[in-house]
């Protein structure tokens, strides 16, 4: 079968490369650091770090470069949140993990089962850290990670309860509180989204909500107005235009210009222009570090029993570089068929080097670089458990 | 009394049996978090309720109760559910 041409990367940045590179593979039994050089051709593996343990996020704190948090628990132990301020050397577990509270006269009680996601606060407060756990709530750590808060106008809020459901509303391991994101602008402007339950936005540091669905579409036959039937996928902010959105949904891929008005902003369906053989729903959602019309997606085959692997067991990302007027394939080094890949929400992420490369985690445990914006693609690390996260920092 | 610690505890811990005390169950866990601190929010969730796969044997009887009164002589054992394989 022959492949798709690759078409040539175009935004370049004048910023001097980083030297080092990491890369945090968060799984199901574990999690392993890849550590690369500036080429990103030679890479140095540390693990495994919590051998046994649910990994579901590790994330570099931006802000100081060396303290790591990961999300853990064990198919018996409950969850915890470890942190290390010696890249991973040692670790320490949070003394209050993310739990919830349990208000008097408020909705039925919840425990927290795993901490989801992990998002490091706004660069003018450091040690400030938001978590999205699953079942669906949101918490905040203002000392590094040692200890977190919930946020009752979610956690405790009898309307967003109702819009999570239950657990037989959310994703197969348990509903989800994800793409916790903090507005680079403004560090009270908060949005999180919801599997399921929607996306929602905060401009009070989150003491109050505003929902974010207008324009989202849901499965056919249910009401779009009804909050609880959309399921965001993963939702990013521009890093180059902070007010512009992309999120892949279970019902397509959007895009939102605007984010932080007075009014709420509609979400425009991208996806339209995807091959109709391939479709647009997938998990995760990658934005270029410096093009706000570039993004890329890897899609899944959503039809029928939603086996959610690669479309004709052809796995591949797409690409727009017109903000979702046009998508292009990009396969070249990925497996040519019979590959039924998963790519998880939190798998697939990009560094933001010169020329930026791509990197995902796959279920079976794959690890791959999609080097030149995606253009070629090769195997970093096989074997490895199911993957869960794959999150890439720049060392200087 | 004396508590078994499973292997899954042990990094809390360093031993597989430990001294602790209480009344109750649930104050056993907290003395275990005093020595241990960590360990009860492994086994007992925000709740107050015994996570899903953890088992307390109270003189080898199964015990979920954590108001389940205990005394000095007791022997209490934290083991992990075997939940399937």
């Amino acid at each position: 079968m022959s492949r798709t041409p690759a078409p040539a990367p175009t935004a370049r940045s004048k910023t001097a490369p980083a030297q080092r590179l990491a890369v945090f593979v968060a799984t199901r039994k574990g999690a392993w650091i890849y550590h690369g050089d500036a080429r990103r051709k030679a890479w140095r593996c540390d693990g495994p770090h919590f051998l046994g343990h649910i990994i579901s996020h590790v994330r570099l704190d931006p802000r100081d470069g060396r303290t790591l948090l990961a999300a853990a628990k064990t198919g018996h132990l409950g969850p915890t949140v470890f942190r290390s301020t010696d890249f991973g050397r040692s670790w320490k577990e949070a003394k209050q993990p993310p739990a919830f509270a349990n208000p008097a006269g408020g909705p039925p009680a919840r425990s927290v089962d795993h901490t989801f996601w992990l998002t490091p606060g706004h660069a003018s407060e450091r040690d400030t850290w938001y978590a999205g756990t699953s079942p669906q709530g949101l918490f905040r750590s203002e000392d590094g990670g040692v200890s977190w808060t919930p946020l009752p106008a979610v956690n405790d809020d009898p309307q967003f309860r109702e819009w999570m459901g239950t657990v037989q509303d959310g994703t197969p391991d348990g509903p989800k509180l994800h793409s916790v994101t903090v507005d680079p602008r403004d560090p009270a402007h908060l949005l999180f989204a919801m599997s399921g339950g929607g996306v929602h936005e905060s401009f009070d540091a989150g003491r109050s909500w505003r929902t974010m669905i207008q324009g989202l579409e849901v499965v056919e036959g249910f009401d779009p107005t009804t909050v609880t039937f959309h399921d965001p996928h993963c939702v990013r902010p521009c890093p180059s235009r902070p007010d512009r959105l992309y999120q892949q949904n279970h019902c397509g891929i959007y895009r939102l210009d605007g984010w932080g008005g007075a009014t709420a902003s509609t979400w425009q369906r991208i996806g339209r222009k995807m091959p109709k053989r391939v479709g647009d729903v997938g998990f995760p959602m990658v934005l270029h570090p410096r093009d706000a019309d570039t993004a890329w997606v890897f899609p899944m085959d959503a039809a029928t029993v939603w086996p959610r692997t690669s479309p004709e067991g052809r796995p591949a990302a797409y690409v727009t570089r017109n903000a979702g007027r046009t998508w292009q394939r990009l396969d070249q080094g990925l497996p040519e068929d019979q590959a039924w890949w998963t790519v998880k929400r939190q798998a697939m992420t990009v560094d933001a080097q010169r020329t930026p490369a791509l990197y995902l985690g796959t279920t079976s445990g794959e690890l791959w670089i999609g080097r030149d914006e995606g253009a070629k693609w090769s195997n970093i690390a096989r074997h490895l458990p199911e993957i869960y996260a794959v999150e890439v920092a720049e060392l200087g | 009394m004396k508590v078994l610690i499973p292997g899954a505890l042990r990094s809390y811990t360093r031993a597989s049996q430990v001294e602790a005390a209480g009344a109750t169950l649930d104050a056993l866990f907290a003395d275990l978090d005093r020595r241990y601190p960590g360990l009860r929010f492994r086994v007992v969730d925000e709740q107050n309720l015994l996570r899903p796969n953890m088992r307390v044997f109270v003189n080898g009887v199964g015990v979920r109760d954590l108001g389940r009164s205990l005394g000095p002589d007791d022997f209490v054992a934290v083991v992990l559910a075997l939940s399937g394989g």
